[in-house]
């Protein structure tokens, strides 16, 4: 055991790890949050790859814009079936809302890093000011992808006649509205099922980030970190923050505009 | 991490205006970027061409916000390589599994 074990708060249920020096230059929490990070890229990345997989094993729609129809046959156009926006019902605005998403999302990225830069000057008030900023994109970004699921499931007023297998094992053909997991308007069952779970487990980590940036703006807000001396934890959940929106930035190439 | 265990309030530095006005300037970049992946996917036809400058961009995007949100062009090589190092792996993933999806497209239809 290292002489310098003193300084570390030594518990009898807990081993010392005495290494001398620190590993990479980095702090413990920081180091491990970057292979946590590493290991959060590879599950998305496998996610989003098997989109891009069964993505080409369909055809794609070729023909006109005005005439689109749904069907499992081929996957659909995205801006074809995201095209619909809060409070303006019927008009075809294509992707505004989910750029408008992208935009909230890319400028809470912006005050998290202005967050960071103020914890390395101890400054406490601006601290406090820009994770407030990011919270609330962080709420915002929810908050429209909730409506955008909503109206995912819900669908369109005139829906589309889908040929399908359906929970009886029989072959049906009816007009089918909106979307959930075994069938749905726009394509092949394939293409809400990943919708669903890619966003939804990007919704996840917003939403884990949201809980994260609000335990990191009430302690900044109340002193602790000032009394422990650095604003490490700020650093860390910045970096947490960060890699949402990149993975974001994946998913709307790969949903919205592929 | 030094371990100062000083009660007194930590000193504020002042505001460093060069580090400030580049963070803007990167979100300027970013959101220029996808300004551009917008007006493309308006503009240009679909196909195999359009798809590739959006995963262009959007790799252009991603090397922004690793490199200058979360500084890890900033920290030391050995942590930087095995970060990035790794991701090599994920080429083989797109290509295999491009091929074995266009492999059930030939299949199916």
């Amino acid at each position: 055991m290292s002489t310098t074990a003193t300084a570390i708060g030594v518990s009898p249920k807990r081993g010392v790890w005495g290494g001398g020096n620190e590993p990479l230059k980095a702090s413990y929490g920081k180091l491990m949050m970057w292979f946590f990070l590493l290991s959060d890229i590879f599950t998305f990345a496998a996610l989003l790859i098997t989109y891009i997989s069964l993505r080409v094993s369909f055809p794609s729609y070729g023909g006109p814009e005005d005439t689109f129809v749904g069907s499992n046959e081929y996957w659909p156009v995205p801006e074809l079936v995201f095209d619909a926006i809060p409070f303006i019902h019927g008009v075809h605005i294509p992707l505004a809302f989910v750029g408008l998403m992208t935009f909230i999302l890319i400028l809470s990225s912006v005050t998290m890093v202005l967050a960071v830069e103020a914890g390395h000057r101890n400054d406490r008030k601006d601290v406090v000011k820009w994770l407030l900023w990011t919270l609330l994109g962080g709420i915002t970004f929810l908050s429209c992808q909730a409506w955008e699921w909503s109206h995912f499931i819900h669908g369109t007023p005139n829906g589309s006649l889908i040929t399908y297998v359906n929970n009886m094992g029989q072959t049906v053909s009816e007009i089918v509205f909106g979307a959930n997991l075994s069938v749905n308007e726009y394509g092949p069952v394939n293409f809400a099922q990943l919708f669903f779970f890619i966003t939804g487990f990007h919704g996840f980590h917003v939403t884990l980030g949201v809980f994260l940036l609000f335990l990191a703006f009430y302690q900044a807000a109340v002193g602790v970190y000032e009394e422990r001396g650095h604003y490490e934890m700020v650093e860390k959940i910045g970096l947490y923050w960060h890699f949402v929106d990149l993975v974001w930035v994946f998913v709307f190439t790969l949903f919205y505009l592929i | 991490m030094a371990l100062q265990q000083n009660k007194s309030a930590l000193e504020v530095m002042p505001r460093d205006e060069a580090k400030i006005k580049k963070i803007w300037k990167t979100a300027g970049i970013l959101l220029l970027l996808t300004l551009v992946e917008f007006v493309f996917a308006f503009t240009l036809p679909r196909g195999l061409l359009l798809y590739v400058i959006f995963i262009a961009l959007t790799i252009w995007k991603a090397k922004y916000i690793m490199m200058e949100f979360m500084h890890l062009g900033e920290e030391a090589k050995p942590l930087f390589y095995s970060i990035i190092v790794p991701l090599i792996f994920l080429v083989w993933l797109v290509i295999a599994l491009i091929r074995e999806g266009s492999d059930i497209f030939i299949m199916r239809w």
